[in-house]
């Protein structure tokens, strides 16, 4: 990697940010016209372009960071699986229900938190597009928490579910915690913040919330981590070939 | 109003616009409790800043009037024109009548 300066590692940081919510607004957009009941499927559209959103500003701001790639769409649409800095958990597939809302929730809170430390950051577009989203993120992990309450402490099934998708997923969590030299070079500018302090915060909201849903945090599982060197699970490649395949058949195609 | 298979029961939303006015019948959605039916109206109902309050309702715990009294119970209003206060002026600066 060539030596990083302010300029350079905010990109890199500002696309990692972005690509976590392009990736879970992408899948949550799966769930378009297939939600459980019709409430539900406008509500997750709802979180899914909130998402999106989040993520246009975010490249936005990015291409003006960098020489290579110019527009938000070229940050979206034109990079590969290995470009991408999105957290493992995010590209993992819909699955039923269970798995949705638990992914999302385990996300929400982690937004939240990061949110309340990036709106102190010295970067003012970081600031003020942060600040914009905590209300949104606000009312994304409410819905996935009043969820994550039914579903663990519903039917004997929805429990199950819940068990299952948290065997699936808990293992694709450590790594939004994950930081490298990006993150130092920042840190000392007081753009970036020590993301690995959120952890313990993140653990204590997330088993008071699993206990309500009477569930609980896996002990000793594996943590896969890898995604900020472009390390991603198997599923991220079919995600962005179905994302950018317009982008990719026909460049630079605008609605006329 | 009977629970329909495992979509949850009917739910009756009311919509307020703005301070002061009335909340007004919006619409309806299936939510299995009054949380989820709240977090329910407010993306299917105010996605386009229709509203700053939301009321919802059960809609088995609303008593409504039958078609077949409409006879006895609308009809002898119609012939009592006094009833309508249309020979006043409205004073200026009263609002959302």
């Amino acid at each position: 990697m060539a030596i990083l300066n302010t300029q350079s590692a905010t990109f890199e940081y500002v696309v990692r940010l972005a690509d976590n919510c392009l990736v879970l607004g992408h899948r949550l957009s799966e769930w378009c016209g297939k939600g459980p009941i019709l409430e539900e499927d406008i509500a997750l559209i709802n979180i899914s372009l909130d998402l999106v959103g989040r993520a246009r500003s975010l490249y936005a701001y990015a291409a003006t960071l960098n020489d290579k790639y110019t527009t938000e769409d070229h940050l979206a649409y034109r990079r590969d699986v290995k470009e991408f800095r999105n957290s493992l958990l995010l590209e993992q597939p819909n699955g039923d229900y269970a798995q949705t809302i638990l992914r999302s929730y385990l996300f929400d809170v982690f937004s939240m938190l990061q949110l309340q430390q990036l709106i102190k950051s010295k970067d003012q577009t970081i600031a003020g597009i942060s600040e914009k989203s905590i209300k949104e993120v606000t009312y994304h992990l409410e819905h996935s928490k009043q969820w994550l309450y039914r579903l663990g402490d519903g039917t004997d099934e929805s429990h199950q579910r819940m068990e299952l998708a948290l065997k699936n997923l808990w293992r694709f969590s450590g790594n939004l915690f994950e930081k490298n030299e990006v993150d130092d070079v920042l840190m000392k500018e007081g753009i970036a913040f020590d993301i690995a302090q959120l952890k313990s915060e993140w653990l204590a909201i997330v088993e008071k919330d699993f206990a309500l849903a009477t569930l609980k945090v896996p002990e000793n599982m594996f943590s896969q981590t890898g995604n900020l060197q472009g390390v991603h699970t198997e599923h991220l490649g079919y995600l962005l070939a179905e994302m950018q395949f317009l982008q990719r058949a026909y460049p630079d195609a605008v609605w006329d | 109003m009977e629970n329909q298979s495992n979509q949850g029961i009917l739910w009756e939303v009311f919509i307020q616009a703005n301070a002061g006015i009335p909340h007004k019948h919006a619409g309806s959605l299936h939510a299995p409790d009054a949380k989820i039916a709240l977090m329910n109206a407010r993306d299917v109902y105010t996605r386009r800043s229709e509203g700053m309050s939301i009321w919802v309702v059960p809609s088995n715990a609303i008593t409504a009037s039958s078609p077949e009294e409409a006879g006895s119970f609308f009809e002898p209003s119609n012939d009592k024109p006094y009833r309508h206060p249309t020979f006043y002026k409205v004073p200026e600066g009263v609002k959302y009548l």
